[in-house]
């Protein structure tokens, strides 16, 4: 082992360390009993985890239905926009029309859309749709689904297009000649094939959807119960004293999910992203 | 974290492949449901948004029952002689920039690091680096606010700091704010350049090394140039990121600091209409913002084009 190996490593470590302590840090203090967390005398572990926290939070707070909520709605925008995003992403690479360039082009700019700024109209959208479809009105977790679905689209879409691209068309081909029709080859020969880049894709959709802060916070104004998990993390902080027990409780279930889904795509992910500069 | 722009960009060079059938009206067809979903509650919005911004649009029109009123640039002429929407978008500005050179720095430097560790440390760090890029934004928020709490946090305690506020001051706050954002956003540009390294030919940086060049100019004149098209994309996609913050500074500071000292474009935007309920005038801060950010899209495209992505 050279020099620039060994320090590379330790900078390694260190930057570990550093990067995963606030994860740790989090999990830690869910597990710490409240006598701790209010103690002076801190210590970077503990000799008496407690569930009492949890406890707490799914309990008191209501928090299970919260989860659900969360879910619920991911769940269902992975469902919707692996099946249009599959659909586009055959439209754009498996033929040739008009206007196609320009079509991924608008995709492209829709991705960049300052989502926030556009709280504004869709909240005034949301609330007349209501009026006529009560499913999708204020109020409802159908609203936080059909936004969710039209901001994690584009980027489904533009993510699917590799994924598809790369299903060889002989393949096809071949179904075709051997009597297949078309929804035949496009749903059980095609579909099958780009299940993995249909799970890197959806795991981007649930994130985008499980991790919403400001669509919840804004639609959500009345109906408790149809609360979703990160407004409903706000409930923990108290004017005069925050219950850092129960938000880092609450953090925790939110945040392992997304991190088992995360771990599970990671090696997709960076062999996707190797691929992008060998041209 | 939510959108990964260039993420894609990896499998997806491969379909740069000419598509090869015509078929008529069946593309059209397929691409009708994300039609219908993206023109109803994307495109309208963003119409809407620009519609709402020429509007005197206020609570009195909402549920008052007012008629609205068009007045034209109105709310953009109060915008410009508003000399708080000046400072709040120099102070987007600037804390920005901040975070997209800290991002870059530390994701740029850890990704050189990845490439010369041993096995083991190099996993580690990739796995830490995956477990906070997933955290969402909320729970990572609450995690730094605890650890910087000014009588339970543990930084306090071990700097022996007893009640010191750490968002007390402005620049403090942006910086614990900044701290949170750069931890959440360093991992994309680490693991894309490292990706990118790997991807240069063996032979070129064995050349180089021959060639008497020390690792110090080994990155400099060899690494950065061959990743140029990348490190723009993650310049470009950094930026966007990083101007339209909001849920970091919305939650850590409790919806934008002490007297709204740390607001940032976004969070001044939300406060305006669902605040102060000026939706007219907080519309046309969203059009200021989006503009901005479409001229930035349009750099990322000419970087996508001269990066040899093929639509």
């Amino acid at each position: 082992m050279n020099r620039s190996r060994v320090v590379a490593s330790t900078i390694a470590v260190i930057a570990t360390v550093v990067t995963l302590f606030p994860v740790y840090w989090m999990v830690l203090s869910a597990f710490k009993p409240p006598g701790e967390i209010q103690s002076l005398e801190v210590r970077p572990w503990t000799l008496h985890p407690t569930l009492d926290h949890f406890r707490r939070v799914l309990g008191g707070e209501n928090f299970a239905r919260y989860f659900l909520n969360s879910l619920a709605v991911a769940l269902t925008v992975v469902v919707l926009s692996a099946v249009v995003a599959f659909l586009a992403a055959v439209a754009v690479t498996r033929f040739r029309f008009r206007f196609r360039t320009t079509v991924l082009i608008m995709f492209l700019i829709a991705q960049m859309v300052p989502v926030e700024a556009l709280t504004i109209p869709l909240f005034f959208l949301v609330r007349d749709l209501g009026a006529v479809v009560p499913a999708v009105g204020l109020n409802t977790l159908g609203s936080l689904v059909l936004v969710h679905l039209a901001f994690s689209l584009p980027f489904a879409i533009w993510m699917m297009r590799g994924f598809v691209a790369a299903v060889p068309e002989a393949l096809e081909e071949a179904a075709t000649i051997d009597g297949a029709s078309r929804a035949v080859v496009l749903w059980r020969v095609m579909f099958p094939l780009v299940a993995p880049g249909l799970v890197a894709t959806s795991v981007f959709s649930f994130i985008t959807a499980w991790n919403d802060f400001i669509f919840a916070r804004t639609f959500i104004i009345s109906a408790k119960d149809h609360q979703t998990l990160p407004a409903a993390l706000l409930v923990f902080f108290k004017p005069d004293e925050n219950d850092w027990g129960g938000i880092m409780a609450a953090s925790t279930l939110m945040t392992v999910p997304v991190l088992v889904f995360f771990v599970a795509v990671q090696r997709r992910l960076v062999a996707g992203l190797g691929g992008s500069v060998k041209d | 974290m939510t959108t990964l722009t260039t993420a894609p960009a990896g499998p997806s060079t491969r379909a740069g492949t000419p598509p090869r059938r015509r078929g008529g009206p069946r593309p059209w067809l397929y691409l009708l449901p994300s039609a219908a979903v993206l023109v109803p509650l994307l495109g309208y919005p963003v119409y809407m948004l620009g519609l709402l911004s020429v509007f005197d649009y206020r609570q009195a029109q909402v549920s008052g029952g007012e008629p609205t009123r068009f007045i034209g640039l109105a709310n953009y002429a109060a915008l410009a002689g508003d000399g708080r929407f000046w400072s709040v978008l120099g102070q987007t500005v600037a804390f920005a920039a901040a975070l997209v050179v800290a991002t870059l720095a530390v994701g740029a430097a850890l990704a050189v690091v990845l490439t010369r560790a041993a096995r083991v440390p190099r996993l580690l760090l990739s796995l830490a680096a995956m477990a906070a890029w997933a955290a969402p934004a909320v729970t990572g928020s609450t995690v730094w606010m605890f650890l910087f709490d000014a009588d339970l946090g543990l930084v306090n305690q071990v700097l022996g700091l007893d009640g010191f506020n750490w968002f007390y001051d402005k620049w403090v706050a942006f910086g614990i704010v900044g701290a949170t954002v750069v931890w959440h956003s360093f991992p994309f540009v680490m693991v894309t350049l490292y990706a990118g390294i790997q991807a240069i030919p063996a032979s070129v940086l064995e050349a180089a090394a021959l060639d008497g060049a020390s690792a110090w100019h080994a990155f400099w004149r060899v690494m950065v140039p061959m990743l140029r098209p990348l490190i723009t994309i993650v310049v470009i996609q950094s930026i966007i990121w990083d101007f339209k913050i909001f849920t970091q500074v919305y939650v850590m500071t409790s919806g934008g600091g002490i007297a709204g000292q740390n607001t940032v474009l976004n969070v001044y935007a939300y406060q305006t209409a669902f605040g102060s309920s000026e939706y007219g005038l907080g519309s046309a801060i969203g059009v200021v913002m989006t503009l901005i950010l479409l001229a930035v899209t349009l750099l990322y495209l000419r970087a996508l084009y001269r990066g040899g992505e093929k639509l």
